[in-house]
């Protein structure tokens, strides 16, 4: 594995370009484009103020980036450096902004989500769009860019209204048997929209793209409800992660539930392999600790990590939440479906340093992976089955159903993962630390190494 | 003549029962006056003495005075000792005869109280018996009872539990309303804040857009107006869009119905044959399976005639497959059953053969494995520094590797010297060439000297004919020369190509052959 020097980034705000050619990354005030594969600085622009938030649009050749508190933002252009735009709210003030599907619109969204503006780069043209609702995910764009559902709240009704992404047509606008919705989002084929209430109620509502109710669901009352929704690639399932510690996963056909995942603190299944970080601070001598070692390493304190494979029945560490606080960290929180839709990860709160992977081919647990701190971010490589994952210490966890390897990121004055991105190619994995990024590209070993193996040779190992 | 005494009529007065006894008594009495006038053979005349004194001595075992002293010449008995006698004997007698009535009297009352006794003890043994029964009743009762109140205990337990979860649930439902609450309320106030300040503020900041120039649509096109007509457009496409993405969902649907039948057609088949075949082996259900397999052909008929899968869409058709389908299965299950439960030793022996076979096989592919496994591990595990990896690292293909050097080295050869024939005949092809240009310009200077040296007149020279001639031989002879260049040329051109391709092959057939073998070698991470 090659590792890249280390950059500097502020606010977690680094992304690569849709197309993978570049990578944008702010400091401060400042937007830095560089080349993906060279790591090369191209371009430099500075904003007014530090930058809240940054997107690529979607053809790669425009940066927006966002301002909040001053209520701006600045939209930047790759191919023409000396062209700028400027788009300030006003008094209203910006809670958050995004690109449109077509790249040459932006929808800010003002404070106390009074309305949303769309601001057009092509005409200047100015549309509002009212009551746009607070909540955990208000706006979706379809995948194929034709379509936005917005939620809305009229009256103490809840709303969805579906527009025409071309020039914003509102094509349906229907009520939704909420209570409180929670959050909408498409499916990847576009035909189908999602939409759940909020924590108070499970309850899941499937409607298709012209606005009738296809289904509903809901698998229990009055305790607390769905934490997650998540679609599989291939549009064939739909994942709902709950407060009471359980996936539920619907086909698209009948809209029914057909398995769902539990997760119990004593695993006993034999057919899944439990992966245990294990770490191994390394014996420090009385005469290791000369002046010479001290400086050169924090090597020296660096802890290596393996994994071992533990056999059934394995105890997983469980935290309590506190009852009495709202939100308790307990539930599944974080879903994820392999480019395949062969594997979903699941974390589940009240274990925050497990991460589960499971087979929807038979609908069954795959592995666990016991780590020795809380997980912070997982994601799936977008080619093949594989998943990166990190725990906020210098280390980048890789499994494969070949096996599972543990990487040391090895920098000077340590580096703390914070959270990580795949390349959209899946050959390269940016890192991000507190105030730092790193980028890890990989060699034809190992690739090899970490998902060519057949599975029956479980790798248990650190590179 | 019966003597009673008062005694006597007292007794009989206070039993009423007791008359019968004495009754008797007195019906007794008159046997022993009778026995007494039998008992009179006891004494005679001879006897007298010996009478007198067994009289005597049973009167004085009696306690009486006797009747008779043996002193006394006179055999005459002391009629007054005798009377007395008699007279104490007759009280002795009633004295017994009262107590004896007494005693009957007392034992009719204790047989009276024995009977009563036993009557009590009898109602007593019944009473107990009852209350036996009513305690069994009454502790089964009990005992039920204990059960209930259990499970009203356990129910009890499982409402305080669910109370419990309720309010669990009403608490955090609570927590999170009162979150929400409060989140919205400090928005609320923010609002309030803000509303407040801009209503104060003077000057109010636009909201503006300032761009350097307007960049055009990422598609190219240029936007349209509003219409009716894009809207419906929009609404074309949006119908379009879902019904184009029904249209592929049907279609695999209708792909795995037709895989799915065509399975269980397959299966119906297969059961078909297997419960054919095994017929004859099963003579007493002959008639079963003949009745059976004229049933299958009859639906084998039906199902040949309508082969398209397109008849399998109706839903009696769909029913039929399906009907025949099970009943094959419930066939198949009972033939199975029946041998299992004939115990078919030779089918089973094969089985069991079978099974340790493939215990075998399966145990030596585990070792084989495990061997393997443990190579491998040797090899990512050892310790291996520079040069010895350097070394290792190829040590599968050294063989091959030191083949293939001898072979490059033949080849290379082959090769210069292929390249130095080459230079050769190029060197003698320009040499060649040149002559050829010479021999053009000699030409063309003899025909020209011919040309200029024809004349009408027959006496040419023949000097010049030889010359002629000679030139006339050296063209010919370059001529086939040069023919027999071109032909080697060509020749050598042709085996330069095949020798370069052969090489080419040869180095591409290294090439693939090391890759693989670096792939299969992970001596070194």
């Amino acid at each position: 594995m090659n590792f890249s020097e280390v950059f500097k980034q502020s606010n977690q705000l680094c992304k690569v370009s849709p197309d993978g050619k570049y990578l944008a990354t702010c400091v401060q005030y400042r937007l830095v484009v560089r080349d993906m594969s060279t790591l090369q600085i191209l371009q430099l622009y500075t904003c007014l103020d530090q930058i809240s938030h940054m997107d690529w649009s979607s053809d790669s050749l425009f940066i927006l980036c966002a301002m909040y508190k001053r209520g701006l933002v600045q939209v930047w252009s790759l191919e023409q450096p000396d062209w700028h735009c400027k788009i300030d709210e006003g008094s209203i003030g910006l809670l958050s902004s995004r690109w449109s599907p077509d790249g040459r619109h932006i929808l800010n969204t003002t404070e106390f989500h009074l309305r949303i503006t769309v601001w057009s780069l092509c005409t200047k043209a100015v549309s509002y769009i009212k009551y746009p609702k607070a909540c955990q995910k208000g706006i979706d764009f379809s995948r194929d860019g034709c379509y936005m559902a917005l939620a809305e709240r009229r009256d103490c009704k809840d709303y969805v209204s579906v527009f025409v992404c071309d020039d914003w047509h509102l094509l349906r606008h229907f009520e939704t048997e909420t209570q409180d919705l929670g959050g909408l989002e498409w499916s990847p084929n576009g035909c189908v929209l999602a939409v759940w209430d909020s924590c108070l109620e499970y309850k899941v509502l499937l409607y298709s793209l012209d606005g009738r109710l296809l289904s509903t669901y809901s698998a229990y009352e009055w305790s607390l409800g769905v934490k997650t929704v998540t679609w599989s690639p291939s549009s064939q399932f739909l994942a709902i992660g709950s407060y009471d510690e359980k996936v539920r996963v619907l086909n698209h056909i009948t809209w029914k539930k057909i398995t769902q995942f539990e997760h119990p603190a004593t695993i006993n299944n034999t057919k899944a392999v439990v992966y245990k970080e294990v770490e191994r601070r390394p014996a420090v001598g009385a005469d290791d600790l000369s002046l010479h070692n001290i400086t050169i390493g924090t090597t020296l304190f660096n802890t290596q990590s393996k994994y071992e494979i533990c056999p059934p029945p394995v105890q997983i560490p469980v935290v309590k939440p506190d009852p009495d606080r709202a939100n308790p960290k307990i539930g599944v929180s974080t879903l994820a479906f392999s480019s395949d839709s062969r594997y979903l990860a699941t974390k589940n709160d009240n274990m925050a340093s497990v991460v589960w992977v499971w087979d929807m081919q038979n609908m069954s647990l795959e592995a666990v992976l016991e780590q020795c701190s809380a997980v912070r971010c997982f994601q799936w490589d977008p080619r093949r089955p594989r998943l990166a994952l990190c725990t906020g210490n210098s280390k980048l966890y890789l499994w494969s159903p070949a096996g599972c390897v543990s990487v040391e990121v090895p920098t000077e004055g340590g580096f703390q993962v914070q959270s990580l991105n795949w390349h959209c190619s899946g050959d390269s994995l940016i890192l991000l630390g507190k105030e730092q990024l790193l980028k890890l590209t990989e060699t034809q070993r190992t690739l090899e190494y970490t998902s060519g193996l057949p599975s029956h040779t479980h790798l248990a190992g650190n590179v | 003549q019966t003597f009673f005494s008062p005694e006597d009529k007292d007794i009989c007065s206070s039993s009423e029962c007791r008359t019968p006894p004495l009754r008797q008594f007195s019906q007794s009495s008159l046997p022993l006056h009778r026995k007494s006038y039998m008992l009179s053979t006891f004494c005679t005349e001879q006897n007298v003495q010996e009478c007198q004194s067994h009289i005597n001595q049973e009167v004085s075992s009696l306690g009486l005075q006797p009747v008779w002293t043996e002193s006394g010449s006179s055999s005459e008995m002391n009629v007054v000792a005798v009377l007395n006698c008699m007279y104490d004997l007759i009280q002795m007698h009633r004295r017994g005869l009262r107590s004896l009535e007494n005693m009957e009297v007392e034992q009719l009352k204790s047989s009276g109280n024995v009977d009563y006794l036993q009557l009590t003890s009898t109602r007593l043994k019944e009473q107990l018996e009852l209350s036996k029964r009513e305690n069994t009743g009454l502790l089964e009762r009990e005992r039920q009872l204990q059960l209930k109140v259990k499970s009203l205990q356990n129910c009890l337990k499982n409402e305080k539990e669910e109370v419990q979860k309720l309010q669990n649930i009403i608490a955090s439902r609570a927590s999170q309303y009162n979150h929400e609450m409060k989140r919205k309320e400090r928005e609320f106030n923010k609002l309030k804040e803000r509303l407040n300040q801009l209503l104060i503020d003077k000057k109010e900041k636009k909201q503006a857009i300032d761009v350097l120039n307007n960049i055009g649509r990422a598609d190219g096109k240029r936007s349209l107006w509003k219409t009716e007509k894009t809207e419906a457009k929009h609404e074309a496409e949006m119908y379009k869009a879902l019904l184009s993405d029904y249209d592929t969902r049907q279609r695999e649907l209708l792909l795995e119905n037709a895989e799915l039948n065509k399975v269980l057609q397959q299966m119906k088949k297969d059961m078909v044959s297997i419960l054919s075949s095994k017929k004859p082996i099963l003579k007493g259900d002959k008639y079963q399976d003949d009745g059976a397999q004229a049933d299958s052909e009859d639906e084998e008929e039906v199902f040949d005639s309508s082969k398209e899968s397109v008849e399998l869409y109706c839903v009696h058709a769909r029913e039929k497959l399906t009907n025949s389908i099970r009943l094959q299965w419930r066939r198949l299950k009972s033939h199975v059953e029946r041998l299992d439960s004939q115990g078919s030793l030779h089918a089973a022996l094969s089985l069991f053969d079978l099974c340790t076979r493939r215990n075998l096989e399966i145990q030596q592919c585990k070792d084989f494995i495990q061997t393997q496994q443990q190579l491998l591990q040797q090899q990512l595990s050892s310790p291996c520094d520079e040069e010895t990896a350097s070394l290792l690292s190829d040590c599968y293909m050294l063989q091959e590797k030191e083949r293939l050097g001898d072979e490059w080295k033949t080849l290379e050869e082959q090769r210069t010297i292929f390249e130095r024939e080459r230079r050769n005949f190029t060197e003698a092809a320009i040499r060649l060439s040149h002559e050829r240009k010479a021999f053009e310009e000699d030409r063309a200077t003899w025909l020209k000297h011919q040309f200029l040296n024809l004349s009408p007149f027959p006496d040419s020279k023949k000097p010049p004919m030889s010359k002629s001639k000679s030139a006339f031989l050296i063209c010919e002879c370059l001529l086939f020369y040069n023919l027999l260049f071109l032909f080697t040329n060509i020749f050598i051109l042709e085996s330069i190509e095949a020798f370069n391709s052969f090489l080419s092959k040869i180095r591409d057939e290294n090439v693939t052959n090391f890759a693989s073998f670096s792939v299969n070698s992970p001596a070194s991470c």
